[in-house]
């Protein structure tokens, strides 16, 4: 695939690549730094890999101090800098550039305060969504947002895209649970944006970091918010005859003023694929799955499900079984957060991630599929629907190009689909390089510039994760207002 | 993924079947967060998807393996949590054995290395050579405050000489060739897995599960020519001396299979009934011993997967006693064996509890923790203060190498609580003599529930 274009690297920081390493070499331990071409190969991208790039170096470092020491000779240089979390990013948010250093976050993956009182947890950036939690488990408390990469993923990675997750429907995403950051600025300086606390003085520069793509600053540590855990907790499954029905009877919960901890849909090829995963028990005679988890006490849980059964029944619902153990429960999400991965099984994928007002599902639902039908390809349907996030798995052969290509278009195409009907373009797993050239879409020419001026208070050189966000073509910069 | 090898090197079975696994991996990422060796040192190159990526260059563009690359697969454990993790179905077993083979035959290690892994590969299979060396390393313990400051190799001297016991088991009055017929009227008969480092090492294991089977009517047969399977050479990459062993067992087992019969072969290491379970794979090439291997992977079973299709009865003696049950990665990754053995502990009326951070490995893996000590030292500490967590009286476990490694932990960390294998706290229940280890340990043996038992 080449379709989406990565800048011409410079070449004078190429011709400088020994002088870069040697520096970086004085900054952080050997074991800390990879600079041989066999071992940066595995930098070269993230979760989206059809897209590539050998990074200059890649550093590893232990402490903020050795992330602010890095960026600083990195800005003396005009080098650009790539933070990289688990490189789980399915929109190529950590995929390097030939001139660019990768700065991993891998080692920093430590708890550093846990306040049970404050409900609160300080954090450093490298840590997984999935330990945050385990960490206070026993204690009876969890972090929220849950992206299904939750096992891998690394809260900095979480607070750059401003992940959802299945239970976001109740509990908000990212930035409803982050409280404060360390954050080491491009040039080097560490700051304290948001505090400890529920709101902290002064404007929202906590809401301006979270979703940033790594363009503002390296996140280093974060405060999060955790929260006690339910009473009890208890996903149903809902079978239908049609997508149709489904996103319908999704629409009408949502509207009936019900929110569920979580509303998941899978069509047919998803649940298949799932099912083989995870052996959750997945109706197999059904064209769609919705997954409804309700939470609290067991009448509380009896009350909420009594409605929604209710109304699934009014628009055809097949099926219904609630899951009887934890260990069922355990199954059920297996499945579901495995959607992605599991789907490799049968074919390369590109995973879409476009939001839409859940009115609309119904006719969505049914213009993705005429879509991908028109190329020729297949799809699998599993996505967040009580809040309209979609993730159609596009199916490909990425060793032919072909086929990759008509990939890429019929993802554009749904994405378009999403503007159109008065949704966004990402949902919770960013712009980065995927829906980069897609912006223009969803956003007027002046409207990008304002978002850039922005973008250049904190960094105006374009070092930081520079091939993302913004089209490559029309770049505001100081410089560019000047003329 | 992508990958990019050219017809001809697809005409390189091995080659084949290492593109299609690559080409099965999705590069998620899932994987990095349930490896050991990425949990300690963060380091995408440190985890499976980093080591697949290592894998997949150094295999299209058919180069020479390079002291980066051989670094970093060395590093892994082959404790195959990636496996269980990975919802791609990626075989990462399959696909770092032939990383291994193929460093062996491109890769010319320091003099050290290469002498160490000789030495390795020329002891631990055999019994009577090793016994013999776990003797010289009792006399040689003294050595190890010069050992370790030897540059390059003193700290793996030192690990070795730190993992040879303090005692050498006197030898069993059980031992092959040999047939254990039962007492009561026989209702199967299996072959038992000799192997080579088990029996010098922990004797008590398959004397355990010889008793154990007979008082079931199960007849136990240990044939001639059968030993190591082959996993320690095979996880050095040397392919050929692995198959080497494994066509030995093969030959072995299909001669009894075809003779007076078997219904299972019957394994008391996990580590090794991960490796014989694939003897199928590794011989599929082989027009000779394909079917032969298949049929024997097929008939191979953890003593505890056997145990649960017999019906036990009740058990002999009052038991209770709170087991930490230890899970080998060989065991819940390997074959995916993850309840049975802490059902049949429970059945025996033990209190079974999960060892937190149950999925990473304890660093032991194979000759791991003589090899990369630093590493398995880490994953030893963690390992033993998840255990300590669950408050044990007793620790069980179903691979031979996690209890040498867990036992050295227990020792460092001044904790007397003891391991032994599941069969052996199975085969007191009902109705075998103590485990030495629990004697040790002040236990105090249960009277047995009499007359019931009486009959056999």
């Amino acid at each position: 695939m080449s379709a989406i274009q990565f800048p011409a690297p410079d070449a004078s920081i190429l011709s400088r690549r020994a002088e870069i390493v040697a520096a970086l070499a004085r900054l952080v331990a050997p074991e800390s730094l990879v600079t041989s071409e066999d071992e940066l190969r595995a930098f070269e991208t993230d979760a989206l890999t059809a897209y590539r790039r050998m990074p200059l170096a890649v550093v590893l470092p232990s402490t903020t101090e050795e992330v602010a020491a890095v960026l600083r000779a990195c800005h003396a240089m005009g080098v650009n800098v790539v933070p990289r979390g688990a490189g789980t990013s399915l929109c190529g948010g950590a995929i390097p550039q030939e001139d660019a250093v990768v700065l991993g976050l891998g080692k920093m993956n430590r708890v550093l305060d846990v306040g049970f009182a404050d409900r609160t947890m300080r954090v450093q950036a490298g840590i997984t969504n999935l330990s945050i939690s385990a960490a206070v488990g026993a204690e009876g408390f969890f972090y929220a947002p849950d992206p299904s990469s939750q096992l891998a993923c690394t809260i900095g990675g979480n607070i750059a895209m401003n992940s959802g997750g299945a239970h976001c429907l109740k509990y908000g995403v990212t930035t409803n649970n982050i409280l404060g950051v360390r954050m080491v600025l491009v040039d080097g300086t560490i700051v304290d944006i948001g505090g400890d606390a529920m709101d902290a003085p002064g404007y929202d520069l906590l809401g301006l970091v979270v979703g940033s793509e790594g363009q503002l600053g390296v996140v280093t540590e974060a405060t999060v918010r955790i929260l006690p855990l339910a009473e009890g907790a208890r996903p149903v499954l809902f079978g239908f005859d049609t997508s149709e029905q489904a996103g319908a009877a999704v629409a009408a919960i949502i509207g009936a003023g019900i929110v569920p901890v979580a509303m998941e849909f899978m069509d047919k090829p998803a649940i298949e694929i799932c099912e083989a995963f995870a052996k959750a028990g997945y109706p197999l005679d059904v064209e769609a799955l919705l997954i409804i988890e309700v939470e609290g006490s067991d009448a509380e849980m009896d009350a909420a499900l009594a409605r929604i059964v209710a109304i699934a029944r009014e628009h055809g619902v097949r099926t219904v079984r609630e899951s009887k153990s934890a260990m069922e429960t355990a199954a059920i999400w297996k499945g579901r957060k495995s959607a992605f991965g599991a789907t490799g099984r049968v074919a390369d994928y590109i995973c879409m991630d476009g939001t839409i007002p859940t009115g609309q599902l119904p006719l969505v639902l049914r213009r993705m599929d005429e879509i991908v039908k028109s190329y020729g390809l297949r799809v699998a349907n599993v996505f967040h629907a009580g809040d309209g996030n979609l993730h159609p798995l596009i199916m490909y052969d990425v060793n032919d190009p072909e086929e990759a290509r008509k990939a890429e278009d019929a993802g554009n195409d749904i994405l378009k689909l999403c503007v159109e009907v008065g949704g966004c373009l990402t949902g919770e797993h960013g712009v980065g390089i995927e829906k980069r050239d897609l912006m223009r879409h969803q956003f007027t020419q002046a409207d990008l510039d304002q978002q850039m001026r922005v973008r250049a208070v904190f960094d105006h050189g374009w070092r930081l994760n520079p091939a993302k966000v913004f089209p490559l073509d029309g770049r505001w910069t100081p410089a560019s207002e000047a003329a | 993924m992508q990958t990019r090898f050219s017809p001809e090197q697809l005409r390189d079975p091995a080659m084949q079947a290492s593109e299609k696994i690559l080409r099965t991996c999705v590069h998620c990422g899932f994987c990095t967060a349930t490896c050991p060796t990425y949990l300690l040192l963060g380091d995408e190159l440190d985890s499976p998807r980093g080591r697949i990526y290592l894998i997949k260059d150094m295999l299209e563009n058919g180069r020479p393996a390079t002291p980066q690359v051989v670094k970093h697969i060395d590093r892994c454990l082959s404790c195959l949590s990636c496996m269980t993790t990975c919802p791609s179905g990626v075989h990462y077993m399959h696909l770092v054995d032939h990383a291994r083979s193929y460093i062996e035959a491109t890769y010319e290690r320091p003099w050290h290395d290469r002498l160490l892994r000789r030495v390795l590969g020329a002891l631990l299979p055999h019994p009577t050579r090793f016994r013999f060396a776990l003797l010289a390393a009792y006399f040689g313990r003294p050595l190890k405050p010069l050992l370790r400051p030897i540059p390059a190799i003193g700290a793996r001297l030192a690990a070795m000489l730190d993992l040879a016991p303090s005692r050498i088991e006197p030898r069993s009055t059980m031992e092959g060739p040999a047939a254990f017929r039962p007492a009561a009227p026989r209702r199967a008969r299996v072959a038992l897995l000799s192997g080579c480092a088990q029996p010098v090492l922990k004797p008590s294991i398959n004397d355990a599960t010889i008793r154990l089977l007979n008082r079931l009517g199960v007849e136990v047969v240990l044939p001639k020519g059968e030993g190591c399977c082959g996993a320690l050479v095979h996880h050095m990459g040397r392919e050929h001396d692995s198959h080497a062993f494994a066509a030995r067992n093969v030959e072995a087992w299909v001669r009894e299979m075809d003779g007076e019969g078997l219904d299972a072969i019957v394994i008391t290491a996990s580590g090794c009934g991960t490796t014989i379970k694939d003897y199928g794979f590794m011989f599929r090439d082989d027009p000779a011993m394909a079917e032969k291997a298949a049929r024997v992977s097929a008939l191979a079973m953890d003593v505890t997967e056997f145990l649960a299709k017999l019906d036990l009865p009740a058990t002999a003696r009052a038991t209770g006693h709170v087991v930490a049950y230890h899970s080998a990665c060989s065991m819940q990754h390997g074959q995916k064996i993850t309840d049975l053995p802490k059902t049949l502990l429970k059945a025996a009326g033990f209190v079974v509890k999960d060892v937190p951070e149950g999925h990473i490995c304890c660093g032991s893996a194979g000759v791991y923790n003589i090899l990369q000590p630093e590493i398995a030292g880490q994953l030893r500490e963690r390992k033993v203060a998840n255990i300590a967590r669950t408050r044990p009286q007793v620790i069980a476990t179903g691979n031979i190498g996690c209890i040498q490694q867990i036992g050295k932990g227990l020792a460092d960390a001044g904790n007397p609580t003891p391991i032994v294998h599941t069969v052996e706290l199975l085969d007191w229940a009902h109705g075998g003599p103590m485990p030495d280890a629990l004697a040790e340990a002040g236990f105090a043996d249960q009277p047995e529930r009499a007359p019931a038992v009486a009959a056999e």
